[in-house]
């Protein structure tokens, strides 16, 4: 199709003339693929007897699409991508100009988020902003974190890790049992409940350190669900599948959030609403997550963050300069646990309730797509990945109007999955390294350049 | 047929003694033993599969021998038994490093990283364990800026300071080779283990090497071991040649003694099977000889 830029009027009816016939050959194709698929269609009748109902219109739809498709593939698509190649060789290689905008991203990003609720508010009202600022900016910080906590172990260190969810677990049942057992607070209870997933991230980083790859993948993930089992089971204290409900909540230096005269609302003089408490909560776990992203940020250029990522280049290499790859696969652990549990005790603070099924499988895996889809290692990729997919699928809830095209009885967060798992054969296709692919240098001799996403590893386990 | 060191190493800095290693029912090392001096180049030589690189392996610690001894004496006159140590343990507490004969790099790190992760441990004290260098503390403040000083010197050394803050994996081969004899030395050897540091080196290539090779022994007094095929680089630069074949050792001494040794001509070129006994009978004869001189 190199030639095609060299179009003359014959070639160019010689161009339709193919893309007809291309176009007649895929409707016949698409015709033998879904005649007993799509144009037929076996159901019972009231009479449970079996039936063929017959679907010629929609298979006729089927075979036109595919046929318009191709045609406009081969027709238009393909020479003007031809076109863009040629001219994109031809072009000399410029140097991309770095706008003030991906320049300066993430201090823009950390004032939006900031001023976030302040204009929510103002556009929405009180009321109205519990929605955007709770199910939008809380939900998705919550999982910014976690997917940086786990970057320190799946993106920095190469460790595959299917079970981050039960150290999300850990944190949340410390907060839940101990508030609820020992009436102690959260701001006690926050370091408390980091400090017990960082054990249990040593716990399980120790039998599992010889493992690597997919064999480290496995136990981790088997690991994940003996917490979520034993959470289930051992129903005296965690009183099993009924979960821990009436959670204390946060307070903002002894003020609480609630109706009563000294609360926060009172003391504002302003009306009561529980939308101040969600503003709190958002400030709360935006804080925590800047948390997260500055002690990886500082820990990248300490030599540990350093062995962390030779670790993931290569191990035998890291043990043939005096690394102690058992130590250092471990700090990796409970670094991330650690995030891990801060995550869950606001996790468990925000929704007053904890139960086993918070913490299914199905946690751990989108967490860790979105690490793969930010790019392993990149702050800035994972913040982008949350917010297109935790934000996205949010957002699927609100599109009431797809009811009026495909009917009342249409959910579109039924098909948050479906259009998850697309997202991501997307980016993968098109960025096979995540949205940031590159990787910045920890430290330099005359100037910081990124290293291409071709060079690193994903490490071996 | 095993021969005494015929080096009368007065300090030696690394000494291997009967050491074996099995695997499984293959003999790899079969009593093997020999002395690297303090300060000089010894070149382990050997026809493919000889088992050099297990020798090597069971000094660095990533084999764990079956039978013998390997000691490593320090300057300060400690003695370690290698044998005994971890692997990341012979190059922090022992200070023997080594490179590898496919190039292990990060890739992903520039140049400049990659020996900076080489002063880790180091680095790691100075920044208290992590603790104190979160906390910003100027003593892991002054680490760094001298860790990045001394990267600056090796790479200086080994011609590599244009391409600092160039990923590793971006560097061409001979580079790469460079770049890894550097990083082995930012941990602070005595004893630095090349396995085959000259090969794919074209022969200017290899004629720097020499020179980076020589230049770290006269500067730092670091004692180098290193496996070669390339003889111009063995019987230019090495003090002493130790030869090894089907893990024996058939020859050790001087390169001119062992280039004209008729064992190592036979392992190497081989002989007529009719030649055979003529050639065990030259032996004889030097042996004899040899033996003569040294008493």
């Amino acid at each position: 199709m190199a030639n095609v830029a060299s179009t003359t009027a014959s070639a160019g009816s010689e161009l339709t003339a193919r893309a007809l016939r291309e176009a007649v050959f895929s409707g016949l194709i698409t015709l033998g693929l879904f005649v007993l698929f799509v144009g037929l269609k076996s159901d019972q009748n009231i009479r449970n007897e079996l039936i063929l109902t017959q679907r010629w219109g929609l298979l006729a739809i089927f075979v036109i699409v595919a046929m318009v498709g191709r045609f406009l593939m081969v027709a238009y698509a393909q020479p003007w991508l031809a076109q863009r190649k040629a001219a994109k060789a031809a072009a000399p290689e410029v140097a991309k100009e770095e706008t003030f905008f991906s320049r300066n991203f993430s201090k823009i990003a950390i004032l939006a988020l900031v001023l976030y609720p302040p204009v929510i508010v103002a556009l929405v009202g009180v009321q109205g902003s519990l929605k955007w600022v709770d199910n939008f900016g809380v939900q998705i910080l919550i999982y910014v974190m976690l997917a940086w906590g786990l970057n320190i172990v799946v993106g920095l260190a190469g460790l595959l890790d299917l079970g981050y969810v039960a150290f999300y677990a850990v944190g949340a049942y410390s907060y839940a049992l101990l508030s609820s057992y020992f009436g102690l607070s959260f701001w006690v209870l926050l370091p408390v409940a980091g400090i017990l997933a960082a054990c249990w991230g040593v716990v399980l980083g120790f039998p599992v350190l010889r493992l690597r790859g997919d064999y480290l993948a496995i136990v981790t993930l088997a690991f994940g669900e003996i917490i979520r089992l034993v959470l289930i089971n051992w129903t005296e204290v965690t009183k099993g599948t009924f979960g821990v409900s009436g959670i204390a909540k946060a307070t903002l230096f002894g003020i609480k959030f609630d109706a009563s005269k000294d609360g926060f609302a009172a003391l504002m003089g302003l009306p009561i609403s529980s939308a101040y408490y969600k503003i709190f909560l958002f400030y709360l776990i935006l804080g925590l997550a800047l948390l997260t992203a500055f002690v990886t940020i500082r820990l990248r250029r300490m030599p540990v963050g350093r062995a962390w990522e030779a670790l993931r280049e290569d191990e035998i290499a890291c043990r043939s300069l005096g690394i102690n790859t058992t130590t250092t696969k471990l700090t990796a652990f409970a670094t991330g646990a650690m995030f891990g549990g801060f995550a869950g005790s606001f996790f468990a603070v925000r929704q007053g309730f904890v139960s086993p099924e918070s913490f299914v499988f199905l946690e751990s895996a989108v967490i860790l797509a979105i690490v793969v889809l930010g790019g392993m290692g990149s702050l800035t990729g994972i913040f982008v990945a949350a917010v297109v997919m935790i934000g996205g699928t949010e957002i699927l809830r609100e599109l009431t109007f797809l009811k009026m095209i495909f009917g009342p009885n249409f959910t579109p967060e039924l098909y948050r999955m479906l259009i998850f798992g697309l997202a991501m054969v997307v980016v993968m296709v098109w960025k096979p390294r995540g949205f940031v692919g590159s990787r910045e240098p920890t430290a330099f001799l005359r100037e910081r350049k990124a290293v291409s996403g071709s060079f690193t590893k994903e490490g071996h386990g | 047929m095993v021969i005494e060191t015929t080096t009368m190493t007065k300090d030696p800095i690394l000494k291997v003694e009967h050491l074996s290693m099995r695997f499984g029912g293959l003999m790899a090392i079969n009593d093997f033993s020999f002395e690297a001096a303090r300060g000089e180049i010894t070149a382990l030589i050997g026809p493919n599969g000889a088992g050099k690189t297990t020798v090597f392996n069971c000094i660095t610690g990533f084999y764990k021998p079956t039978m013998g001894m390997i000691t490593m004496k320090q300057k300060s006159g400690d003695e370690f038994l290698l044998e005994r140590l971890p692997d990341f343990e012979i190059t922090k507490r022992a200070k023997v490093a080594r490179t590898f004969q496919n190039i292990r790099m990060f890739s992903g790190m520039t140049v400049l990283e990659n020996l900076l992760v080489a002063q880790h441990n180091k680095l790691m004290q100075a920044s208290g364990y992590t603790v104190l260098g979160l906390l910003g503390f100027p003593t892991y403040r002054q680490a760094a800026k001298d860790s990045t000083e001394l990267a600056r010197h090796w790479l200086e050394k080994a011609s590599l300071i244009d391409r600092a803050d160039d990923p590793a994996g971006d560097l061409p081969y001979g580079a790469q080779r460079r770049l890894e004899i550097a990083r082995a030395m930012c941990t602070g050897p005595e004893l630095l283990c090349l396995d085959e540091p000259a090969a794919g080196l074209n022969p200017r290539e290899s004629h720097a090497l020499n020179d980076l090779l020589q230049s770290i022994r006269a500067e730092t007094g670091t004692s180098i071991l290193l496996i070669e095929h390339d003889m111009s680089v063995v019987m230019e630069i090495s003090d002493h040649v130790v030869v090894l074949e089907y893990g024996q050792k058939i020859s050790d001494g001087n390169p001119d003694f062992v280039k004209n040794d008729p064992r190592v001509i036979a392992a190497y070129l081989g002989v007529e099977d009719e030649e055979v006994e003529e050639v065990i009978e030259q032996i004889e004869e030097i042996e004899g000889e040899h033996g003569g001189t040294k008493q």
